[in-house]
């Protein structure tokens, strides 16, 4: 809906085009991409800053290389209460990483995520997510229900939606 | 819009449910039936729901018949404005994080696990 016109602010900027089953991410960061593509690729950062505090990522899976997979869930008070899988479709080093992204409890339903890491003067970087997912309507519901908050019911109902259809 | 029916709106979208049916219903018009489907629920428990989004101006039927197209009323791009707005603050909670972490591993390795400050330490 906004687009950034000043790379110094690390504002979130989100797309979602009226007429794309898409959901574009920018953001930039103070560090040289290296350091942001290892925070998407090592699996001991990548749990540090994936899920609200609240929430324990634990990675169940994880073969970081082009047509490797990883698979992680989240736990709550001692409780599973989602899992996520995918596959590393491409990984190349510091520019790209493209991605699938499920949640297991709605198997049919999968995100295709491409992270492109831009070099900014100064060591900083643009982080440019775009995920590409079925319809119209699958996309509303993932902004709809949020991410972190409404994932599982959302991915539920989206599942038996789907079966539906 | 009113202030009264901003709040009737916004209450009437706190529930998940009545959210996704007009997460639906944003792409297209629906039957109760269409709607209902989906969430194996009965249809008078979607009806109920409908009346709820109906009572907050958010949704129209043309008739009480269930065949009848449901129809939102609200300005669609206002609702999805908030949910990506919603969206966005969760996205930058995340990024913050990430923020932090970045900070720590930019930080001199030897203070990098436990200088609560690492970001006042600049790598030389």
């Amino acid at each position: 809906m906004s687009t950034a016109s000043d790379t110094s602010t690390p504002e979130t900027t989100i797309e979602a085009p009226a007429e794309l089953p898409t959901i574009t991410i920018k953001r930039t960061f103070a560090s040289a991409p290296g350091r942001v593509f290892r925070a998407f690729v090592e699996p001991e950062l990548f749990s540090r800053w994936i899920g609200p505090h609240s929430i324990e990522a634990r990675i169940e899976h994880w073969d970081a290389r082009t047509g490797g997979s990883w698979r992680y869930a989240a736990w709550r008070e001692g409780e599973r209460i989602a899992g996520f899988y995918g596959s590393f479709h491409e990984i190349r080093p510091d520019e790209r990483l493209v991605q699938t992204f499920t949640y297991d409890g709605a198997p049919d339903g999968v995100s295709l995520d491409t992270m492109t890491f831009t070099a900014l003067p100064g060591d900083g970087t643009r982080l440019t997510t775009v995920s590409v997912v079925e319809s119209l309507e699958i996309r509303n519901l993932i902004l709809a229900s949020g991410m972190d908050t409404g994932v599982r019911q959302g991915y539920v109902k989206l599942d038996a939606l789907l079966r539906d259809q | 819009m009113a202030h009264d029916e901003l709040s009737r709106a916004f209450a009437a979208l706190a529930d998940p449910t009545r959210r996704d049916v007009v997460a639906r219903l944003a792409t297209g018009d629906a039957t109760v039936g269409e709607l209902a489907s989906p969430y194996g629920m009965s249809v008078q428990a979607v009806s109920k729901h409908l009346k709820v989004l109906e009572e907050a101006g958010l949704v129209s039927r043309t008739g009480a018949a269930h065949r009848r197209p449901c129809h939102l009323e609200a300005d669609v791009f206002d609702l999805m404005a908030g949910w990506i707005e919603r969206y966005r603050r969760e996205a930058e909670a995340r990024f913050a994080r990430l923020d932090d972490l970045l900070a720590e591993l930019d930080a001199p390795r030897s203070k990098a696990m436990n200088d609560p400050n690492p970001r006042e330490e600049e790598p030389t």
